[in-house]
């Protein structure tokens, strides 16, 4: 699955439930493992911590207790990136768990929100507008409550802001689930 | 993850239909499968499609200092990667001997036969060069990754635009793209690899083989032509023997091969050349969803945010900030008293006490009901009866501001204020102390 708002695209791959190597094997549920490739140069630190962010959220949600002593690989390759990169990988990695038929308690999706240095909220921001931006979240929503799965931020802001950008973030996430509805929907009535 | 091994009877089939002039999807020997190369927004990036086999390119240009042994020559960087979603078997962080012939093959093919004029990359001679780097990622492997390569590496190469650059005696000017248009790569010729597979001991050979027939083959045999007939790279790898004129009748169809592919590069660096000079759309998110009848594109969707900060209020002042909750000292034995219940501190890691005030913000229940609990009895009535009550008026001098509070409604003015959020609901729970003490009295 590839989903791209605007210029910033992320392509996801999922392999699994498959064989696992010995060290990584749990007795009791599936390991899950994610792969983020940037475009140019080697994975750094950096897709490295997104990679455990992204890992975290997907574990919450996938029933990895069904599938024993295997292996879920999630590979996601960046395309471009032009803002809003975490909730890209966010909405690929659902996409891609969706598509693949993996057992999962609820969708999430991400959303990211930018706070300009006047306060005021811009959703789904570009490049440039996160370099000016005092503070950048980044929320994972879960589709049943719309409770959230994980936050980062980056930046500093207030508790208001932040509850704030949440609620806009719920908002947002209406949208989204509503997006994979349809793509969902589109795929099965035309194959 | 392991990759799959090829059955013996796939084996059998396969060889058989070869024997038989007969591929698995129809094609001739020397039929290519479709080509199909798209761009990115950013200059230097493009997805080029050999069949179901992708490959995603990417230049990028970097000033630093040049070799010391070659001051006046740009840097060429190549990497090929094979994303491990390209087939199982492809496990990241592990050189395998396919990545290091790929990576070889790739450098030889676009580095040793001089297609860029690594000279005009020089800036200022012996100081600062432009490094070009081409990064290759194998997106899905389907066969012939080595042609797929070399395509999107040359393709990238050719559509890449690099910042202009000044030089005034000792003075240089990097431009931004917006300040002056990039400037292309100097490339002289387009080379490109065509993989001629052999089977059965080099008596039938295809071209471009899918991933099964990789699988079965004997070894292959891959040569790098541009479209003037010059051999840029030879290489035969698999222990095949291989006749003198075998090899001279392999390269009479690369150059056939190679003048169709470069057309169609061409055909496909100007079409995108000329959307962008009309200013129309590009970029994958227009071209990939055109293509496949799965995908689904929608347009930016406008997220409804007018009553965002109401409603945060509203959240806020529903559910009660831990620090604000301070219970009557529960006596354990003497000398030992808590007070509070101890549900989280403020001070905690910041990360988790946001994620964990979000979570309880969430509009639980049992927030307002511990509230309740806290202070002194009969909560739930004066609590529902404050929040219906008209406008509540302070005649107490005890309170110095009279605010007037609406039920549902907290007044903008008291946001200014320091501390505003424990303000907030500090007001109403005081206002309902208050009441209450009033009561008692």
């Amino acid at each position: 699955s590839s989903p791209s708002p605007g210029d910033t695209s992320v392509l996801a791959g999922l392999y699994g439930p498959a064989e696992v190597k010995g060290s990584k094997e749990l007795s009791d549920r599936a390991t899950l493992e994610v792969l983020l490739r940037p475009k140019v140069g080697l994975p750094g630190v950096m897709e490295r911590s997104r990679e455990q962010l992204l890992r975290r959220t997907c574990e919450t949600v996938v029933l990895r207790v069904l599938h024993p002593r295997t292996a879920i690989t999630l590979v996601l390759q960046v395309l471009s990136d032009a803002g809003s990169l975490l909730s890209c990988c966010l909405n690929a990695a659902c996409m891609g768990l969706l598509d693949a038929g993996l057992p999962l308690t609820s969708l999430f999706c991400g959303v990211t929100c930018a706070l300009d240095p006047n306060g005021s909220i811009v959703l789904d921001p570009t490049s440039r507008q996160e370099q000016e931006a005092r503070a950048v979240l980044t929320f994972a929503i879960d589709s049943v409550e719309r409770k959230v799965l994980s936050a980062t931020t980056k930046g500093s802001c207030s508790v208001e802001e932040m509850q704030q950008c949440l609620v806009a973030a719920q908002r947002a996430a209406d949208t989204i689930f509503q997006f994979y509805r349809d793509s969902v929907r589109r795929k099965y009535s035309k194959s | 993850m392991k990759a799959t091994p090829v059955s013996n009877c796939e084996k059998r089939f396969l060889l058989r239909a070869i024997e038989e002039r007969q591929r698995l999807d129809g094609r001739q020997c020397y039929d290519y499968r479709n080509v199909r190369i798209s761009f990115g927004t950013e200059y230097g990036c493009c997805i080029v499609e050999l069949g179901k086999t992708r490959i995603l390119g990417q230049v990028s240009c970097e000033l630093v200092p040049p070799k010391p042994n070659r001051p006046t020559e740009g840097i060429l960087f190549f990497n090929v990667e094979l994303s491990p979603m390209a087939a199982p078997g492809f496990e990241p962080g592990r050189q395998s001997d396919l990545l290091v012939k790929l990576n070889r093959l790739i450098e030889r093919c676009l580095r040793n036969s001089k297609c860029v004029d690594t000279e005009s990359l020089c800036v200022v001679a012996g100081e600062k060069v432009w490094q070009i780097r081409l990064d290759l990622h194998v997106l899905n492997h389907d066969g012939n990754i080595i042609d797929a390569a070399s395509i999107a590496g040359i393709v990238a190469l050719c559509h890449f635009r690099r910042p202009d650059v000044s030089v005034q005696g000792e003075e240089v000017t990097v431009y931004t793209p917006e300040e002056r248009d990039p400037v292309p790569l100097s490339i002289h010729h387009m080379p490109i690899c065509v993989s001629f597979a052999f089977f059965h001991q080099g008596t039938y050979l295809l071209v471009d083989p899918s991933e099964r027939e990789e699988c079965v083959m004997d070894g292959v045999l891959v040569i790098a032509m541009n479209k003037h007939h010059e051999i840029c790279t030879i290489q035969s790898s698999g222990g095949i023997m291989l006749v003198k004129d075998q090899v001279l009748r392999c390269s009479k169809i690369t150059a056939v091969k190679v003048a169709e592919m470069t057309e169609l590069i061409q055909k496909a660096l100007e079409n995108d050349q000329k959307v962008r000079k009309e200013g129309g759309k590009f970029g994958f998110a227009e071209s990939i969803p055109n293509q496949k009848i799965t995908a689904f594109k929608r347009g930016s969707a406008a997220v409804d945010t007018n009553n965002v900060e109401e409603q945060a209020e509203e959240i806020i002042a529903k559910a009660e900030p831990p620090s604000e909750v301070f219970a009557k000292p529960i006596l354990h034995t003497p000398g030992t008293a808590q007070i509070g219940e101890g549900i989280e501190n403020s001070w905690g890691d910041l990360e988790e006490s946001e994620r964990e005030e979000a979570a309880e913000e969430e509009g639980e229940s049992e927030a307002p009901a511990f509230e309740c609990q806290t202070m002194e009895t009969e909560e739930t009535s004066t609590m529902s009866e404050t929040k219906k009550d008209e406008p509540i008026v302070l005649s107490d001098s005890e309170e110095e501001e009279v605010v007037i509070l609406e039920p549902q409604e907290l007044p903008k003015k008291t946001r200014t204020q320091t501390n505003s959020k424990q303000e907030n609901t500090s007001k109403k729970a005081f206002n309902k102390r208050r009441k209450k003490k009033r009561a008692a009295y």
